[in-house]
């Protein structure tokens, strides 16, 4: 086979691959909000549920909780396709990492700004929403950004429920034409561009979000 | 509907063979984090050379690996190898993956550890004309040991959970003997769930037995002689 068929059919991979990324990425960022401020504000049954989802999705493996969902799932009756399986395993997988992120910049916020909105009598979501996490947020991003890394390198786990992904497609080009060294090569290649490309958005974002202020010192 | 509900006779049936898979697992953790960190080392070391062009190799070989799935490189490993006349069991390929790409990240722990270790010892080894290697070995690594525990147990802990991604290339480890024992009875519930326990087990107990670690080690630091 030639090098640019090859590179092609990765290509192709590639778009399921960034496709995978794309969802998940919004389902972990959710998931990491609502149970990271359940974590930090939740009354009694709210704040044990969230630490089991944390200490769950954390303390086992991400491949584990992929065959879960994948295999045993629809033993209850709830059928769900690879490509829905693959995008909730590794949302909630890494969603769970991004949790302690959101609990742990929210904590850094110095107490002073809290105490500052409620003397400003700001009701609490209020004092959330314009005071706590704008501040916070800038502090999430770098760690947000190594997550998103690792979520583009967990999604080459999908390729083992039968996803067409960048490694699916790699594997099977590789059984098929025994040309191993460029396929592999390629693909390593791949994931890098995708890894980088996102940190480089994020460095972006970590700017955007920086603006005004005032961290950092003088620049 | 088969496997709705848990039963426990199967459970008991399988056990012992996931426990004996476990085995497997935890012997390819120990290999792998022994390996990962001496790569570690050697990484953080050159990391320190004074060659421009080995520093900023090592950057880009640590960037790369940190930044592609572990699942490729152990791909890679297993099928191109053999290209250049190289052919090991998948044990050891498993091993050797690992141990490279835990390796990478457990160099920037050693780097930063490294970095933690006050100015003024270094000058006091230069003062006392230790070399390079006394220096390192008697002086610098001793204390910075203990801060690097916490860290090197995390990705020791993260590693393990990785394992299961071994048996892409055929190794019989938990996950993959929960598989086969899922296919062969289709009943994945109580095999897959069983794995879970177990590897959420260990790593509880994993991240107990760090903590102590770091408790009883001395502060000042061992010697490595």
């Amino acid at each position: 086979m030639e090098f640019g068929e090859i590179v092609s059919v990765l290509l192709q991979g590639a778009v399921v691959t960034i496709k995978i990324v794309a969802m998940a990425l919004p389902l972990a960022a959710a998931m990491a909000f609502i149970f990271g401020l359940m974590r930090l504000y939740g009354g009694f049954p709210l704040k044990q549920l969230a630490v089991v989802y944390i200490e769950f999705f954390r303390g086992t493996s991400a491949l584990i909780q992929l065959y879960w969902i994948y295999f045993v799932l629809p033993l209850f009756g709830l059928s769900i396709d690879a490509m829905t399986a693959g995008v909730i395993a590794l949302g909630l997988n890494i969603g769970a990492y991004g949790t302690e992120v959101v609990r742990g910049a929210i904590s850094s916020v110095p107490k002073g700004q809290f105490e500052a909105s409620v003397a400003l009598n700001f009701t609490p979501s209020q004092s959330l929403r314009r005071i706590i996490l704008p501040q916070a947020l800038v502090g999430m991003i770098p760690p947000f950004g190594n997550l998103a890394i690792e979520l583009v390198k967990a999604t080459s786990l999908v390729s083992l429920i039968t996803i067409a992904d960048l490694t699916f497609k790699a594997k099977s080009l590789a059984d098929m034409t025994l040309q191993v060294g460029e396929i592999f090569g390629v693909v390593l290649l791949l994931y890098f561009v995708i890894a980088q490309c996102l940190a480089l958005c994020f460095r972006y974002l970590e700017k955007r979000l920086s603006k005004g202020l005032g961290r950092g010192g003088v620049k | 509907m088969v496997g709705l509900t848990w039963s426990w006779a199967f459970t008991w049936e399988v056990l012992p063979m996931i426990l004996s898979a476990a085995k497997v697992t935890l012997l390819a953790t120990l290999l792998g984090s022994c390996l990962a960190v001496f790569v570690g080392l050697a990484f953080a070391l050159i990391r320190r050379s004074r060659h421009r062009s080995l520093r900023s190799l090592i950057y880009w070989l640590v960037e790369f690996i940190r930044s592609t799935p572990l699942l490729v490189q152990i791909f890679f490993l297993y099928y191109v190898m053999p290209e250049f006349g190289i052919s090991m069991s998948p044990l050891l390929t498993g091993v050797l993956a690992l141990g490279l790409h835990y390796g990478a990240y457990l160099s920037e722990v050693f780097r930063s550890g490294i970095d933690g270790v006050e100015k003024g010892q270094w000058e006091a080894s230069r003062a006392l004309n230790l070399s390079m290697f006394d220096t390192y070995r008697d002086v610098i690594l001793p204390q910075a040991i203990r801060p690097m525990i916490p860290a090197t147990g995390n990705y020791i802990i993260a590693m393990f959970k990785e394992t299961p991604q071994l048996s892409a290339i055929t190794l019989l480890e938990m996950l993959q003997i929960a598989k086969i024992i899922g296919s062969e009875n289709f009943r994945y519930l109580e095999p897959f769930t069983l794995v879970g326990i177990l590897y959420l087990m260990f790593s509880i107990m994993a991240a107990y037995g760090i903590h102590m670690i770091e408790n009883r080690f001395p502060k000042e630091g061992i010697s490595l002689k």
